[in-house]
């Protein structure tokens, strides 16, 4: 009786690991491909030039890959209402930040026949997508993908409108420790491309700065799983740290922020742009307050003034919320492509290489790209969130907390 | 190494925490298990259905600060009873639909292990139409330290976590093993045919027994909210699947093996964590259940629910 049984179970349990891995995949790849035009009416004589957005806009950090899909269309909309000879159409491809998606999505975008991509928007993607508009010769702005070693792999279709983590990372660093004293220090990541990447600059431009890392580990972000960090939080508390840093999305820093509150960590709470979005005040709660986000994005208000303001205004009145973060980005990202189309160059080859001269004032910077196709230049702005709201402070230069 | 001493009571308080509402769900396996001999992967869901139950007490009750006293008291036990009911319910249907078809027409364990797989996943998207982010609540409950235990914080929501999701155990124990129905359940684990012969009606068990597992994956529901005060669609697939490996650790298809799963489970996470970092802690897990399976197959306990002392 007993024997049976037991192989009855085992069997049970081998395909219940296959099925189960199945599901993994089934459940997170609803919404995924529908790559569907979006606005830009007429469409009739001269060209149409087709600009892919790829990036996420239903998965757990949405709110990111919505905030530059839309700052994209209102400047590929503001283009075509001045009726010129080729408009533009902007596809959205939903990878829902999930570089497997992603991939996947690439060869639709491909046959869709778009000439231009901005985005990936994070950096996984990015990473993963990279070599296939390369080799394509399509040229892609990141409006946020800020992994440093995406520049590196030699592809001289890829941009971004932003400066990297290799910038982010010692800016923090600097903050940290020399705008707030801080001595030792937790470094945490959610194991993703971008938050391990950023991470680790942190962790060395501490050290270089003459304070000390006192924990390092990486706690797994599952997507649209609530995260448990009890045993990390109990690490930190142990290592009695003065300030913490966590490289990853909101999704996740909004829970750890208000468990290391919970758990009786008074220490300051730091994290980068993955962070940086109303929705990581209300995940976070109470326990928002004083957090410190950095970013080597603009964050565009009502108090902006000039070009910013008119940005601001027309943003509000195209989708009645305010412009957020990467929105200025995603903006100068499809400007870039605008700019080569006005130009006159309406294929592959002619965008790529207007789009690697690109040299105007965007809404969030100057827009200059080096030979890796890194910005030319850049700050990092230092956040802080006061009474549910953030607020900049300063740059890594000068900011204290 | 350093780090599992110093935190040797932080990892304790929370390993036991997490343990609790493991326990919980996994008794809806075993029971299940024990019954049918059959997984129900659906029961991830019914867990989820409890915690989004929850937040809408939350929301009836109108609570915008922490509650104290009798407030607290009244809370919890409405939000357990409505959780648990509505939770037992969607179980009991989840058994009408996904599961009585297949087993009146005599289909194979593969055919309602993969109805299982298809209610769970339709539960989850269906929910996700619905509620496509993360649903936070207001905190209903202080997270007032209440002990200092070496490094840990015992909280009161932590102990609530841990002393709730026991007694809801000791109160199973006592109605699979000392009562009537009780019996019934025990008498068609070992065999149905024969349970049939004396008398028992097995379509009310089984019913019954998906309402129990559903009422404690509710009340498991219920713990979470108060401790972790968020939800989603997708919470229960990873918390299921662990709760699945507790009750198979403890012996699935017996009741004390899915507290003593669950437990260890959590402390095994917890202690783990401590030792080699964080991101290991489903390596660990599932390394000691591979273990524990190569040399105890039938788990730590071992017995089947059928041959559980009465």
């Amino acid at each position: 009786m007993k024997k049976p049984m037991t192989r009855g179970l085992s069997a049970v349990a081998m395909i219940t690991v296959v099925a189960l891995g199945t599901a993994a995949c089934g459940s997170s790849s609803d919404g995924g491909a529908s790559g569907s035009a979006t606005a830009s009416g007429g469409g009739g004589g001269g060209t149409e030039v087709k600009l892919g957005f790829m990036g996420d806009l239903t998965g757990p950090n949405k709110a990111l890959g919505i905030n530059i899909r839309n700052g994209a269309k209102l400047a590929i909309d503001e283009y075509n209402a001045t009726n010129p000879d080729s408009k533009i159409t902007l596809l959205e491809y939903d990878s829902q930040g999930d570089p497997k998606q992603a991939s996947s999505l690439a060869p639709k975008a491909l046959d869709d026949g778009i000439v231009g991509m901005v985005g990936p928007a994070f950096s996984g993607e990015t990473a993963d997508t990279g070599a296939i508009w390369q080799e394509a010769g399509v040229p892609f702005v990141s409006a946020s993908a800020t992994r440093v070693a995406l520049a590196e792999n030699g592809w001289t279709m890829f941009h971004r409108a932003l400066a990297d983590d290799g910038f982010q990372g010692p800016g923090v660093a600097n903050v940290i420790v020399k705008g707030s004293g801080a001595k030792k220090v937790a470094v945490i990541d959610d194991a993703s491309e971008y938050g391990k990447g950023l991470a680790d600059e942190v962790a060395k431009g501490v050290t270089e700065g003459g304070g000390t890392v006192a924990v390092r580990e990486a706690v797994a972000a599952e997507g649209t799983q609530v995260p448990n960090y009890s045993s990390t939080i109990a690490k930190i508390k142990g290592a009695g740290v003065d300030a913490i840093f966590y490289g990853g999305y909101y999704a996740q820093s909004g829970p750890f922020a208000k468990q290391l509150k919970d758990g009786g960590v008074k220490a300051a709470f730091v994290s980068g742009d993955g962070s940086l979005d109303q929705a990581f005040v209300t995940g976070a709660g109470a326990a928002a307050d004083t957090s410190i986000l950095s970013c080597a994005c603009a964050l565009i208000t009502d108090a902006a003034t000039g070009g910013q303001k008119t940005f601001y205004d027309n943003y509000k009145k195209a989708f009645s919320t305010e412009p957020g973060t990467y929105s200025p980005e995603g903006y100068d990202a499809a400007t870039a492509f605008v700019k080569a189309v006005q130009g006159g160059k309406t294929d592959k080859a002619g965008l790529a290489e207007a789009v690697s001269a690109s040299d105007f004032e965007g809404v969030s910077k100057t827009i200059k790209f080096e030979e890796n196709g890194n910005i030319a230049g850049g700050t990092i702005l230092i956040y802080q969130v006061k009474d549910g709201k953030i607020v900049q402070i300063g740059t890594s230069e000068d900011a204290k907390f | 190494m350093s780090n599992f001493f110093s935190q040797f009571w932080a990892s304790t308080i929370d390993g036991l925490t997490q343990g609790g509402i493991y326990a919980l769900i996994a008794l809806g396996y075993t029971l299940v298990y024990g019954v049918l001999r059959l997984i129900n992967f659906a029961h991830s869901e019914i867990f989820m259905i409890g915690t989004f139950t929850t937040v809408g007490v939350i929301a009836l009750f109108g609570v915008t600060s922490p509650l104290t006293g009798l407030g607290l008291f009244l809370f919890l036990l409405v939000a357990a009873l409505a959780a648990a009911f509505v939770s037992g319910t969607s179980a009991v249907i989840l058994e009408r639909v996904a599961y009585r078809p297949l087993r009146r027409r005599g289909a194979t364990q593969l055919a309602a292990l993969i109805s299982a797989i298809g209610a769970s996943l339709f539960l989850q998207q269906a929910f996700s139409l619905r509620w496509p982010d993360t649903v936070g609540t207001e905190r209903v409950m202080d997270k007032t330290v209440i002990a200092t235990i070496g490094s840990g914080l015992l909280r009161a929501d932590k102990l609530l976590v841990i002393v709730g999701a026991i007694a809801m155990m000791l109160i199973l124990d006592r109605l699979v093993n000392r009562t009537r129905f009780g019996r019934a359940i025990r008498a068609t684990a070992q065999s149905a045919d024969t349970a049939t012969l004396m008398g028992v009606n097995i379509d009310r068990v089984i019913m019954l027994t998906f309402l129990i597992g559903g009422a404690m994956a509710g009340v498991a529901g219920m713990l979470y909210i108060v401790f972790f005060e968020v939800t989603t669609f997708a919470v229960g697939f990873v918390l299921g699947i662990k709760a699945f490996t507790a009750a198979v650790l403890g012996g699935i298809g017996n009741l004390r093996g899915a507290l003593l799963g669950g437990l260890s489970l959590g402390l095994i996470e917890e202690y783990g964590a401590s030792i080699v970092g964080s991101q290991w802690k489903d390596v660990i897990a599932f390394s000691v259940l591979v273990l524990v399976l190569m040399f105890r197959p039938t788990g730590l306990l071992g017995e089947s629910l059928g041959k559980a002392r009465a």
